[in-house]
């Protein structure tokens, strides 16, 4: 659903640290394409996570094309071709769009588990599908936007935590600013700096809405020209045409500041790309998604240095695709994807997990990719080993009804 | 304390205006849609069928530029920069229509069923189709029959390109034989989990398959705009939640007797009644008004003004807390109808100012006009509006547009313009204490009192 959705844009980190409370982690604003919350907490110790949600329903099937599957072109006739795509191994090949993650592949620090999902199914929905996804927003929104996510419980169980929320605002051009920057009007003659009077009364009117009160700190800062980015210059970005906005190389700037703050104190990020709802001509439509997602990783790893081999990166999306492309080019809501992970901390360089077949006979409502384990097992396995939760709290709180089963084989 | 009539003209109506008398109730409320239109009279937008000329010629012209014509890449960039500037104007149109119209009531009606049946042009030549829409499809049926609504928005061009069924054909039409096409469930789907039964409605992935099935054939050319095309429909009869449609013969009576099927079903009558009382009331249910809502549009088979009567008639409809937030559309609109400046303020901006003082700040608050982030439409709570950076640029707007239009007044009087009985103490004491008056008066706007409803 989220099919035109394009990169977003200039972000206000809100600086507002708190510690212990309730770390709660809400979904609601990332449907908007103009505010990517990007959630980031400083725990204790050298391992990273980055959870990237990869929304629309990414095609697994299409990113990690199981080539040596004898029915995969019957299936797919136009998306199952062999000759787009780069052997993995004597089974896999990657999409050709995703090239330049080879070497990544190579030195071991790319990955992919198969046939995995969520325990949502039947419904296809995406807005069900990734509330079950979801990483969210920090404890620094307002409570009404909360909405209790794994990675927002985990961080509750976590001792020594900080979390906040940093967004990205804007559309077709991603700039992410910290610190004083200059002034900026929004018309020539009209500044937009609050009065110190007018800056106390709004404190004092929306102290007194428990609404208002939770978003007001971050945004009488963020309505101030004379902090971060100023309302002229953001209104420059969101309202770009898209010609202006084209070429731009945008898409790394939300992964090179997160990669930025994981060399500081944060240790776990979360963030999403959207557009993978790929309803029609898939084979050009995906290109824009799968670009995002390389050039993410990418940035990811450079940006990380030294620490990339302390950083493991999930990226998991809210259900598959059908294995059957649709009369148009594209794929519609199925089951199962593939987990993509990435990172110096995990065991790449292998496509893990059980390969359930495309016969007939194998697919899960004679139409979608079987799931052969439920994705959140690996995340959980992740989090016991690199953050010391523990099997009971993971299977009972974070995770409600997941049995993790036997250890995951992405974990060195 | 509230009078009935701020609420009226709050909840129910766009806001407060020194310019209109604020409706004094349910009866004058449901008044308001027996007669015409007068808004949509007043500030008329392009018919359906100029809007696909021109989608047509820009066609052309594209094909023109591929084929290496000389001047159609002029052609085409003159084309986009009017196309952008007539899209500009519409959406001052929809603006103005909301902000000073003398129809509140029927203003929030269009707005909400235009984000129950969300479009979104996906194609720049079809920019502008989703103010058609609006227009044609959901205003001259908000007050009428909901099997009518549905099938003049789920039909509409505007929703068959946005869902790509012009797009999908039946694996066993001509088309889907010839292998030119196949079956697309994008429509199918979002038909059943978002316009009528509801995502937590009785129906199974085959009935999205059946429904899909069943609307093979409706596509979308240009200039005609909605066409049934044979060639496209899967031939034989389909089973949908139970009944079976249509016979041997592609039939397009077939797909209208499921939708009708589809707008009286009880799932549908709870999804939609329970979206409309959430609308006005805000998130939290209460459940014996859903309840009996839903109870009234089965029995009334889908006639939507017995519906908005019990909605209106019911106590809660009035109690004084006010838990609904205005979206950044309805913020704006309700701001420019307190500061009652004359509608060319609104109508005639140029394409630049509009972008500056209308366009940008409704994507800074986080609802770029007609561009939702998918089919299930923008979000409809108070919490996703409320977003610190969502908050920063409605406290900029309201700071800042006071400024612009000319006759600002005294904000002790604009208090009591915008908010009546309604205004708190504190928001009193604000205008007061401001150092200027146009600081006053963006205080006001900027009040929580004035973005709750």
């Amino acid at each position: 659903m989220t099919r035109t959705d394009r990169a977003s844009h200039a972000t206000h980190p809100s600086r507002r640290s708190m510690l212990g409370g309730t770390l709660a982690l809400g979904c609601s604003l990332a449907a908007s394409p103009l505010l990517t919350p990007i959630t980031m907490a400083a725990t204790p110790g050298e391992a990273r996570l980055v959870v990237i949600v990869l929304r629309g329903a990414m095609d697994g099937l299409d990113l990690l094309r199981p080539v040596g599957a004898p029915e995969l072109r019957r299936l797919r006739p136009r998306l199952g071709r062999a000759d787009d795509a780069d052997m993995l191994d004597d089974f896999h090949a990657l999409h050709a769009r995703l090239r330049g993650l080879r070497p990544m592949w190579q030195e071991g620090a790319l990955g992919f588990v198969q046939a995995v999902s969520t325990p949502y199914r039947h419904r296809r929905s995406h807005f069900d599908g990734q509330d079950l996804l979801e990483a969210g927003t920090g404890e620094d929104v307002a409570p009404e936007l909360r909405r209790s996510g794994w990675l927002n419980r985990a961080l509750g169980r976590m001792s020594g935590v900080t979390a906040h929320t940093a967004f990205a605002v804007g559309r077709d051009e991603m700039r992410i600013l910290e610190g004083p920057a200059p002034a900026s009007r929004w018309t020539p003659g009209l500044r937009l700096d609050l009065s110190p009077q007018s800056q106390l009364l709004l404190e004092r009117l929306y102290a007194g809405d428990p609404l208002f009160a939770g978003a007001a700190d971050t945004a009488l800062r963020l309505a101030d020209g004379r902090a971060g980015l100023g309302y002229g210059a953001m209104l420059r970005m969101a309202t770009r045409s898209a010609e202006e906005a084209a070429g731009s190389a945008d898409d790394t700037a939300i992964a090179a500041y997160v990669a930025r703050r994981l060399t500081e104190e944060t240790r776990i990020a979360a963030f999403s790309l959207p557009g993978w709802d790929t309803h029609r001509d898939q084979h050009q439509t995906i290109n824009r998604a799968l670009g995002r997602l390389e050039t993410t990783l990418l940035t990811l790893r450079s940006g990380l240095g030294p620490a990339w081999r302390h950083t493991a990166v999930l990226a998991m999306t809210e259900f598959g695709r059908t294995v059957r492309e649709n009369g148009s080019g594209g794929t519609d809501h199925g089951t199962a994807s593939a987990l993509v992970f990435a990172g110096g901390a995990l065991r790449g360089g292998r496509v893990h997990g059980d390969w359930p077949g495309l016969a007939e006979s194998a697919l899960f409502d004679d139409r979608d990719l079987m799931p052969t384990r439920d994705v959140r097992a690996h995340a959980a396995w992740l989090l016991n080993a690199r953050f010391g939760l523990s099997r009971a709290e993971l299977e009972s709180t974070i995770f409600p009804g997941l049995e993790m089963g036997p250890e995951s084989t992405i974990l060195t | 304390m509230s009078s009935r009539a701020s609420i009226a003209a709050t909840r129910f109506g766009i806001g407060l205006s020194p310019g209109h008398q604020a409706p004094d109730g349910a009866a004058a409320l449901l008044g308001e849609l027996a007669g015409p239109d007068h808004a949509a009279a007043r500030f008329p937008v392009a018919p359906l069928a100029d809007r696909l000329a021109a989608a047509a010629r820009h066609r052309a012209l594209s094909d023109g530029q591929a084929m290496g014509m000389g001047d159609a890449s002029a052609m085409l960039r003159a084309a986009n920069r009017d196309l952008r500037a007539h899209n500009l104007h519409e959406q001052g149109l929809c603006i103005a229509r909301a902000a000073f119209g003398p129809q509140g009531f029927r203003e929030r009606l269009a707005l909400f069923w235009a984000n129950h049946f969300a479009t979104r042009a996906t194609e720049n030549r079809l920019a502008g189709l989703s103010i058609a829409h609006a227009d044609g499809a959901i205003r001259p049926h908000l007050a009428g029959d909901f099997a009518m609504l549905l099938r003049a928005a789920v039909l509409h061009p505007a929703m068959l390109h946005y869902l790509d069924q012009h797009r999908s054909a039946g694996p066993n039409s001509r088309a889907g034989r010839d292998r030119r096409m196949g079956l697309n469930e994008n429509l199918g789907r979002e038909l059943l989990e978002l316009h009528t039964l509801g995502a937590d409605g009785s129906y199974t992935q085959q009935d999205v398959r059946e429904m899909a099935l069943l609307l093979t054939g409706a596509s979308l050319a240009l200039p005609e705009g909605f066409v049934f095309d044979p060639d496209l429909a899967e031939p034989g009869p389909r089973s949908l939640l139970g009944r079976r449609y249509g016979g041997a013969q592609p039939d397009p009576g077939a797909l209208l007797a499921a939708l009708d099927d589809l707008a009286h079903h009880p799932d549908t009558a709870r999804h939609v009644t329970r979206k409309l009382a959430r609308h006005f009331l805000g998130p939290e249910p209460v459940p014996e008004l859903e309840s009996h809502l839903a109870a009234v549009f089965l029995q009334q088979r889908g006639a939507l003004l017995p519906v908005y009567a019990a909605l209106l008639e019911h106590p809660a409809a009035w109690a004084p807390e006010r838990r609904a937030v205005r979206p950044p559309f309805d913020f704006i609109a309700a701001a420019l109808r307190a500061l009652d400046p004359p509608p060319e303020a609104v109508t005639a901006l140029g394409p630049r100012e509009f972008v500056a003082y209308v366009d940008g700040p409704l994507r800074l608050m986080g609802q770029p006009f007609h561009e939702p982030p998918g089919p299930a439409g923008f979000p409809d709570t108070p919490a996703h509006w409320i977003s610190p950076p969502g908050l920063a640029a409605r406290i900029q707007w309201a700071m800042a547009i006071p400024r612009v239009l000319a006759g600002q007044p005294d904000p002790r009087d604009f208090v009591t313009a915008a908010l009546g009985d309604l205004a708190d103490p504190e928001t009193v004491m604000a205008a007061r204490a401001a150092e200027t008056r146009w600081e006053g008066v963006g205080l006001v706007l900027a009040a929580p009192a004035f973005h709750r409803r």
